[in-house]
């Protein structure tokens, strides 16, 4: 047995560390891992009905995979030009999200982490009370602000700043302050955590030694504030390449979100192989892009987890 | 060695909503002084540093540097630098960038902030420590790191907030030294906030004695130890005895106390309250441990005091001696091992003698608590 599994045995008893044991490879295992391997196994097989599932037709195959990229056989062009443009642009957007949110949020953290006083309480407990309205709701409300005859566009048609309403939807303008609205507090409480924790005299010391404000942020809090802003960044994109609902109800006509696709097979065309293939390709590109972020800018895996 | 940058506060009043931390504080700091504040805690002198450094603006009065008045200049662009308490060294920078950070801040080359970073470790005998993050180090080699970072900014003034109490006694009394000659090396004026008198006698060339938001005294070691100011002086630096009484008559510069059990006793009136005792008054008289003789038992006078010993230490260089003193506080008698044969006085009354010149009196006040 490791010594971390006696250790821990040796604090908790058998009969409760088993008890916690089982609960978490249940949880990581049955749960989480498992599943996902169904998936990944769907994603290889051709879409039967289910008499002939496990009959001499269902091979692995890399036909799903392939239809991602080529289309479908014999079809009009030599590329899945159209799910390929809606997965790259989800993760533009993706990617657009998480750094507007960053960009946001910072500030907010940082004046959250580094101000005494009651009134920050009053002020974070502002930013969690929307989050108790379910993301549908909110989603919907977003549609009443940015629709074409919504609050926004009255107000700034009434103001003179617009003749004619302006198309926020069609635009994707609401959705992206739907994606990057609903996961504001993901980036913020990782970050504050990391600042309330930086030693205020640091700040005092640089701007003792002349240091500007940006400055002081460049060299001090940001380096120090980084596994916050990475866990942060790394859950809003993840979150935002994944998200559905918002999409669903905010996304112009004309423009997709890539889980939106994935739906699409499971649900409408009833094709799960189809769909787990997408699915995967969307998670693996994901943890992809984030482990190379990961190391472009010098973060651990461990930091991630503070 | 230059002249060095002189520090004045004037009139200095320094308010916390009601809390009035800094009272009419009036200070002059000669140019590479080593100059130091020193009062129990809360008693303001943090606050005064704060108002130096200018993380403080103070709600009255001016702080001059050099003789130009700070107002509304901030801490970044004042001709000071701070260390802090906690030292402060930034965690993720390794130590050679820590040193340079002033001059990283004026945009100074990499190559150059090299240079200089190893000549100030040079400087504080950390040589090739340069490329250790801070928290590689022990604790006086931080201490010296965060000394060499604030000297690196080439400061008029350099203002360090106890910065030696995190240390252990031995590395205190060590980095005592090796500040005093840093500061006489680099000859500019230093202010230092602390709270042990120990540390503020051994380096400082003047010292401001700070009581609940009040300057009670300034001036050197010497005068600050032999010639108090205020009784919270006299019982705040170094161990005195004190003994309570009222004027019976003041002399020229000796003042003749009254107190309950010691009979009439004989002080020199300490030079900041000449003239300002007379007969009746409520008086406190100060005599230092160290400044008592023996004396043959019931010898009588107004410069004998007799108790009955209570307790007694053997101290090495010294025999400390515990008596019922005045309104029942202990007092203390050191006498010096000269070989002497020394029998237990437990029990026993004990007559002692003093120089006048050793016993100094002043008005009442408070006594600084221990």
């Amino acid at each position: 047995m490791p010594r971390f599994l006696k250790e821990f045995f040796d604090r908790n008893g058998l009969g409760l560390g088993s008890v916690m044991l089982g609960l978490v490879l249940f949880w990581t295992i049955g749960l989480i891992i498992l599943p996902q391997l169904s998936m990944l196994d769907f994603s290889f097989r051709p879409n039967l009905p289910p008499p002939e599932i496990g009959g001499p037709k269902d091979l692995y195959t890399m036909e799903n995979y392939k239809y991602l990229v080529f289309g479908p056989e014999g079809g009009s062009q030599d590329y899945n030009a159209v799910d390929l443009k809606v997965f790259y642009r989800t993760l533009v957007a993706a990617i657009f999200v998480t750094i507007f949110n960053l960009i946001l949020c910072y500030p907010i953290a940082y004046y959250l982490a580094q101000t005494k006083g009651n009134h920050i309480r009053i002020f974070a407990l502002m930013l969690i009370i929307p989050y108790w309205i379910n993301e549908i709701l909110r989603a919907f409300a977003l549609r009443i602000i940015f629709g074409e005859t919504g609050v926004l566009n009255n107000l700034l048609v009434a103001a003179g700043i617009f003749d004619t309403p302006f198309d926020f939807v069609r635009n994707d303008i609401a959705l992206y302050a739907a994606l990057g609205y609903a996961y504001i507090l993901l980036m913020i409480f990782p970050i504050y955590n990391v600042i309330e924790s930086l030693d205020r005299n640091q700040i005092e010391a640089a701007r003792d030694m002349g240091a500007s404000w940006p400055m002081i942020h460049r060299r001090v809090v940001i380096p120090y504030a980084k596994p916050g802003i990475s866990s942060g960044c790394t859950m809003v994109f993840m979150l935002s390449a994944g998200a559905l609902a918002a999409p669903q109800i905010l996304g112009g006509p004309s423009s997709l979100w890539f889980t939106q696709l994935i739906y699409q097979q499971f649900n409408d065309n009833s094709d799960w192989p189809q769909g787990a293939a997408y699915a995967v390709v969307l998670l693996v590109t994901c943890i992809l892009l984030v482990l190379a972020l990961m190391r472009l800018f010098k973060v651990n895996m461990g930091d991630i987890g503070k | 060695m230059s002249a060095g940058v002189g520090v004045d506060l004037e009139k200095l009043w320094i308010r916390f909503g009601d809390f009035v931390a800094v009272r009419d504080a009036n200070v002059h700091i000669n140019g590479g002084d080593f100059f130091s504040f020193l009062g129990p805690s809360g008693c303001g002198k943090t606050t005064i540093l704060r108002a130096v450094s200018g993380f403080l603006e103070p709600s009255e009065g001016q702080v001059l540097i050099g003789g130009n008045n700070m107002k509304g200049i901030g801490p970044n662009k004042r001709p000071t630098a701070l260390i802090f308490q906690n030292l402060a060294l930034f965690p993720l920078m390794k130590v050679w960038e820590n040193i340079t950070f002033s001059m990283e801040v004026k945009g100074a080359s990499a190559k150059e902030r090299r240079k200089r970073a190893d000549e100030l470790l040079d400087m504080i005998a950390l040589p090739d420590q340069g490329d250790k993050l801070p928290w590689e180090l022990s604790g006086g080699q931080r201490q010296r790191v965060a000394i060499a970072r604030a000297l690196c900014a080439e400061p008029d003034v350099l203002l360090l907030d106890e910065p030696l109490s995190a240390l252990d006694l031995k590395l205190r009394q060590h980095m005592r030294t090796e500040l005093r000659e840093i500061q006489k090396r680099v000859g500019i004026t230093f202010i230092y906030i602390t709270h042990d008198q120990g540390e503020a006698l051994t380096m400082s060339d003047n010292i401001a004695v700070m009581r609940a938001g009040v300057i009670d005294q300034i001036g050197d070691g010497k005068t600050i130890y032999n010639d108090p100011a205020t009784a919270f002086a006299a019982s705040f630096v170094g161990e005195n005895n004190v003994f309570r009484g009222t004027v019976k008559q003041v002399q020229s510069d000796t003042a003749l106390i009254s107190t309950n059990r010691s009979g009439d006793l004989l002080a020199r009136v300490s030079s900041a309250n000449q003239g300002k005792m007379k007969a009746g008054d409520d008086a406190m008289m100060f005599i230092r441990p160290e400044a008592f003789a023996l004396a043959p038992v019931g010898a009588q006078g107004d410069h004998f005091v007799t108790a009955t010993v209570t307790n007694e230490e053997f101290e090495g260089n010294a025999f400390n001696i515990f008596m019922e003193g005045e309104g029942g506080k202990e007092m203390k008698v050191s006498l010096p091992n000269l070989g002497q044969s020394f029998d237990s006085h437990k029990g026993q009354p004990m007559t002692l003698q003093y120089d006048v010149q050793n016993a100094v009196a002043m008005p009442a006040g408070d006594l600084a608590t221990e």
